[in-house]
């Protein structure tokens, strides 16, 4: 045994740059390397009788209704009532950010003419590409996803909805002709199954609750109501895609929500608000591209940093 | 000395199959049911096939770069890592090994996934599980959330011995 303390002495240059160990490993940074494509090795023919930019359009309409939100959930972010709730929207979020990416890159893939060009050269890989450079008017959701969170109740009120429309449509589309549409499909019900019993838990939690958190969720599925119908609307690239069997026509699945919606409703003791849909303008709604103002906030937020570098490599 | 495609096909698999989670590293991409196939081409070169746990789950870019780092440190010099979406991942593929590992480090394993046939049932009470807390073996246990620290996980908490510990979702 030595008399002299064990004193640790390091090379000069090992601590003294706080970035010199993360260069050791270059393969360990994901966002710093090759950023692959997400369906790599994935068949990516178009079925037959279906348009390709048809095919486009809905995937895109099916991938922006999950990606805006996502955003709007991330918004939660350590907001949330408690660490478990911020967590769960994380979460959701996450897996809805996940769909979104494969059927952006979906898309990208059977048709490139959906992608914004970026400047030559540029690393943007296409999921990217529309996700942060399309503007409002090229974005396909629903407006139910894009209007503010507004509280707790109105999340829940919001997401209970959407996770009910979604996974009736995702239970049907895992049998879509389109061999990477019914994959994401099927993935996304075992998630969308997760999404819509922990809403639905907290919407019969919320209304079981106080005076005033059953007043609040009454209010928040007043004023989401007006957005109810436009999910059940049939776009003419959804009829389409429907009748080729690629993708499901909104208008089938209504049914199915409504029932599951009254089951939620019933044991909460909430009526069923009565408001009409909200109209379109010119006829035209989430859909087409047209779109509230809060669309247009939440894109310049979501899209602001990626379009100021569009060489940028993250 | 030259290996024969099949000692080079054994190699690989080797490799592969011992390359562990990012974010349960007491399991190997084989234990978690994400490793689907690894192949070696007459040219040497290594296909291996992944399938994600969860759409957007974070950690299929590092897995992806393990596996070519792990590869080529083996000596293969070209990886290509596919992704294999279709059938879905489930937990049942989750080896009886993984199940060990992960009770061992406290989490607990997850139970049979559901099959669902018909429209999925809407669940408004907490999920009933057949859980044990990995600590103490006790069954007196809560769930706190559904969500945890990554996309597999749920929170639970033990009321015999209180400690509060990861449970792997069915899915």
């Amino acid at each position: 045994m030595s008399d002299q303390p064990d004193v640790h002495t390091h090379e000069p240059d090992e601590h003294d740059n706080a970035y010199a160990g993360l260069l050791v490993n270059d393969a360990h940074w994901a966002f710093g390397t090759d950023f692959e494509d997400p369906l790599a090795g994935v068949d990516t023919t178009v079925p037959d009788g279906v348009a390709r930019a048809d095919l486009a359009a809905y995937c895109l309409m099916l991938a922006d209704d999950a990606l805006i939100l996502s955003h709007r959930l991330s918004e939660w972010c350590s907001h949330a009532p408690d660490l478990e709730e911020d967590i769960a929207l994380a979460n959701v979020a996450l897996d809805l950010l996940g769909q979104a990416r494969l059927l952006l890159a979906r898309a990208a893939a059977a048709d490139p003419a959906v992608v914004p060009s970026l400047p030559e050269g540029s690393p943007v890989p296409d999921e990217d590409a529309l996700a942060f450079f399309r503007d409002a008017r090229d974005f396909r959701n629903v407006r139910l996803c894009e209007v503010p969170n507004g509280d707790f109740a109105e999340t829940v009120a919001r997401l209970l909805v959407f996770s009910c429309w979604r996974l009736a449509l995702l239970q049907r589309l895992s049998t879509s002709s389109d061999a990477v549409l019914a994959a994401v499909a099927a993935k996304g019900v075992k998630e969308v199954t997760y999404h819509r019993d922990f809403a639905g838990r907290w919407f019969l939690t919320l209304a079981r609750g106080t005076e005033e958190s059953r007043r609040r969720l009454v209010t928040a599925l007043n004023e989401l109501w007006p957005l109810y119908a436009e999910l059940f609307l049939t776009h003419e690239v959804e009829g389409r895609v429907a009748e080729v069997g690629v993708g499901v026509d909104p208008a089938e699945v209504a049914g199915e929500v409504d029932v599951v919606l009254d089951q939620v409703l019933a044991v909460s003791g909430v009526e069923r608000p009565a408001a009409p849909g909200l109209a379109g303008v010119q006829g035209k709604r989430g859909r087409d591209g047209m779109h509230t103002e809060a669309q247009s906030r939440l894109l310049a937020e979501m899209q602001v940093v990626a379009r100021a570098h569009p060489m940028g490599r993250w | 000395m030259t290996m024969t495609l099949d000692h080079l096909q054994d190699r690989a698999v080797e490799v592969a199959a011992s390359v562990t989670d990012p974010e349960l590293p007491m399991l190997t991409l084989e234990d978690l049911g994400v490793l689907r196939d690894v192949r070696v081409a007459h040219d040497g070169s290594v296909t291996v096939t992944i399938t994600p746990t969860y759409s957007g789950c974070p950690a299929m870019a590092t897995m992806r770069d393990d596996l070519v780092l792990r590869l080529q440190q083996a000596g293969f010099d070209r990886v290509d890592v596919a992704v294999a979406l279709a059938p879905a991942w489930s937990s049942d593929w989750i080896t009886e090994r993984g199940r060990r590992a992960l009770a061992e480090h406290g989490i607990s394993p997850p139970g049979r996934a559901p099959t669902v046939t018909g429209p999925v049932a809407l669940l408004l009470a907490p999920t009933r599980r057949d859980v044990r807390c990995p600590r103490c073996a006790s069954t007196d246990v809560e769930v706190t959330s559904e969500f945890g620290s990554t996309a597999c996980r749920a929170m639970y908490r033990c009321r015999a011995c209180l400690e509060p510990f990861d449970h792997v979702k069915e899915i």
